[in-house]
């Protein structure tokens, strides 16, 4: 008899359980969580993001976003583990380095449509140049979100006190060229401090040096990305120059040195403007921010970029792009530029640029973040571009010694990644 | 009665309980190394069965492609011109690094296995990094082998201009075994310590009584008496040795050149860094050789040089 009530009892809960349970499940599969992998830890970034984030699931009440922050160093390669282990995120964010590699495999859920069919989001301010690494057959695989130009921080303080003329003199006199930026580095350099750093390069990332080689028409490959040209003059004129700053005129710590610019350490450095939040609030010292100087070949910029992808593995790529689209739409644009540059037009005008840059003058925005996101080429990019950025340095070691072959090691690197470059 | 009688039927005399003492025991053996067992089947053999899959194929990660290949990535791994290089490398570093380690460590335990006021303190502080994080370890040898750095200051107070320790070939294979060997020679030096202090003091009494000198001792005695701790130890430190990766990719990335890329970090750098996962699982293969050999030998030569009181 109890047997019998028990099994009735059990009947009942079941069936009363089953919808129950059934709805549950319904919410379950309704509802989306996104995940978006960043290199940022910044607590400002994330507040920025999260607030961009609690807006699109107010409209989206059944979404969630989430950010996962990598390490910056080994940002690429934990993401690509994450997707080798089957846990790609929705979202990512791609170095300019790595873009040709992520949007050349078909890793990413192509954007335009989701793009051009959100309202207001005016997708033709976006410069053809900058979203040339980004895009595959007229398509856009990831949005370029961060457009910053490389520009020079100096310390006035220590080139004042080593004699030299500040830059923004050499400015005024048409003199702000790489013999003279070099030439005030080198007085630094001979007072025991720091000259001139080349920001992240610390002999590994050989592409910052695009900074500077970019002055003398210097390019690691050609425009087609097929042939290597660093074996070309332009570069080993540009190696040549940087050489003897290092090793001749002691402009430019060497390597296994390490020497902080932002610490008020160093006369000059290299780096994108979005590093001004570096700069001390204690003891600070008298700065500037020019332009980068001319080289033989003339004014030019350089540019580094980050994009913001949709992974095409992903379960909920439609959502993703959507919130892509809310992220970067112009109003969220215009918040998201106090930190990375916007390449919308509509967004590269002193009035907006001073607003979110308030460390930054008139003038030096004008001169160095206009000017530089409207004529900057990106920063070196390949397909395959961790093995070519691998060969390179391994070859480039060579020369960084006092006795180096310029001519000759750039010959080797040549034969070393022409193969790579062809593939 | 009916139960007196089924008792009493042949058949149930002949059939013996199916739990017999020795099938018990050997289910508590089985239950007792079960979890143990199942740790090496899941991370261990399946794994190294995936691997060599892996190998066989050509994943490419951001494609979503996983393709068979064969033995592409084995004929890649023949034509591989950087190999040669970076084998050269593997075995320049085991070599000084079990060379280095295991003298400095017997040398080390020798020095401690004397019975005098405050010995222990100088233990403790010759194992002391061995129980320091790896990495922060490495990290701060970073900072005193830079140009500028700790090292380069206190030869500078001696009137020395210290070379650029990990920016020179030479100079930044020996600063990684360094880094590695002071890291862990306090785990040898235990080692050889209690195997120093199981010698039996009566052998050295009857050699001192035949006046055989203390480095004769030291040869005829000490050494086949501690040979076991030696081939244990230069096992451990040739497998650990095979297995290097934190200190390379802290200190030297490989560099300069290919000079420090050990085969592990060259495995990494294909299989994490470049994407080629099914190359990397090749590499993996070769790895798994080479100790599995080096293994073998080194237990094949026991018979010869290491002496068993037994």
């Amino acid at each position: 008899m109890n047997y019998h009530r028990a099994l009735k009892s059990a009947v009942a809960a079941l069936a009363l359980a089953m919808p129950l349970g059934w709805s549950c499940t319904a919410t379950a599969q309704d509802a989306v969580n996104l995940r978006m992998t960043i290199w940022s830890a910044n607590e400002a970034h994330l507040k920025l993001f999260n607030e961009i984030a609690a807006g699109f699931e107010k409209d989206h009440p059944n979404v969630t976003v989430t950010y996962e922050s990598l390490p910056f160093d080994t940002y690429t390669t934990a993401l690509t583990t994450q997707i080798a282990g089957g846990n790609a995120p929705d979202m990512a964010w791609i170095f300019e380095t790595a873009a040709y590699d992520f949007v050349n495999s078909g890793a990413l859920f192509p954007l335009s449509d989701t793009l051009k069919a959100t309202k207001g989001y005016n997708l033709e301010e976006l410069s053809a140049s900058a979203a040339e690494r980004w895009s595959k057959d007229g398509k856009l695989y990831a949005y370029p979100f961060s457009t910053s130009p490389f520009a020079m921080f100096v310390n006035n303080d220590l080139i004042k006190a080593s004699g030299a003329k500040p830059p923004a003199e050499l400015i005024a006199a048409d003199q702000w060229s790489w013999d003279n930026a070099i030439a005030t580095a080198s007085a630094v350099g001979q007072t025991g401090k720091g000259g001139l750093i080349v920001r992240d390069f610390n002999y590994q990332i050989w592409q910052n040096l695009a900074s500077v080689w970019n002055g003398w028409g210097a390019s690691p490959w050609s425009a087609d990305g097929k042939a290597c040209t660093m074996a070309e003059k332009p570069m080993v004129d540009a190696l040549t120059f940087i050489h003897d700053a290092i090793f001749k005129k002691k402009a430019i710590p060497g390597p296994g040195e390490n020497v902080d610019f932002f610490a008020g350490n160093a006369a000059m450095t290299i780096t994108q403007i979005s590093r001004a939040s570096l700069l001390p609030k204690e003891n600070p010292f008298a700065w500037d921010l020019v332009p980068l100087p001319k080289g033989p070949a003339g004014n030019y910029a350089l540019i580094g970029q980050a994009g913001l992808g949709v992974m095409q593995t992903g379960k909920n790529a439609k959502t993703a792009a959507e919130f892509v689209a809310y992220m970067t739409n112009p109003e969220n644009s215009a918040k998201l530029s106090q930190f990375f540059p916007s390449a919308r037009k509509s967004l590269l005008n002193a009035e907006v640029l001073k607003k979110t840059n308030p460390l930054l003058s008139q003038e030096q925005i004008d001169k160095v973040v206009i000017s530089g996101i409207a004529t900057g080429k990106v920063i070196p990019g390949h397909t395959g571009f961790a093995q070519i950025q691998q060969a390179v340095r391994s070859g480039l070691d060579a020369i960084w010694r006092p006795d180096a072959d310029i001519p000759g090691t750039l010959l080797k690197i040549c034969g070393q990644i022409g193969p790579l470059l062809k593939r | 009665m009916a139960v007196a009688q089924d008792h009493a039927s042949p058949e149930g005399r002949s059939s013996s309980p199916f739990w017999t003492i020795a099938r018990r025991d050997s289910l508590a053996g089985f239950l007792f190394i079960a979890p143990q067992l199942v740790g090496i089947i899941v991370f261990v053999l399946i794994p190294l069965g995936l691997v060599f899959w892996y190998s066989l194929h050509e994943w490419n990660v951001l494609a979503n492609t996983f393709t068979y290949t064969g033995a592409q990535n084995y004929q890649m791994l023949i034509e591989d011109s950087n190999l040669l290089e970076v084998l050269g490398a593997t075995a320049v570093f085991s070599a000084g690094l079990v060379v280095f380690n295991l003298s400095l460590a017997l040398l080390l335990a020798i020095l401690l296995n004397q019975r005098l006021a405050g010995i222990t303190i100088f233990r403790t502080l010759f194992f002391s990094p061995v129980v320091v994080s790896l990495v922060a370890w490495t990290i701060v040898w970073g900072f005193l082998l830079q140009k500028n750095g700790g090292i380069n200051g206190m030869l500078q107070v001696l009137g020395i201009e210290g070379p650029n320790w990990l920016r020179e070939e030479t100079t930044a294979m020996i600063s990684v075994i360094v880094v590695q060997v002071f890291k862990n020679v306090g785990l040898n030096m235990i080692l050889f310590l209690a195997a120093l202090q199981g010698v039996p003091n009566e052998l050295y009494e009857a050699a001192r009584v035949d006046g055989a000198p203390r480095f004769k001792q030291f040869r005829r005695i000490t050494l086949p008496l501690i040979s076991p701790t030696i081939l244990l130890t230069s096992i451990i430190t040739i497998v650990g040795s095979l297995q290097v990766f934190a200190q390379i990719a802290v200190l030297t990335q490989g560099g300069p050149g290919l000079s420090t890329t050990v085969l592990v970090y060259y495995l990494y750098q294909q299989a994490f860094q470049f994407h080629f996962f099914g190359y990397g699982s090749t590499l993996s293969i070769l790895l798994f050789l080479i100790v599995a050999v080096l293994t073998f030998a080194q237990w094949q030569m026991r018979k010869r040089i290491v002496f068993y009181e037994s």
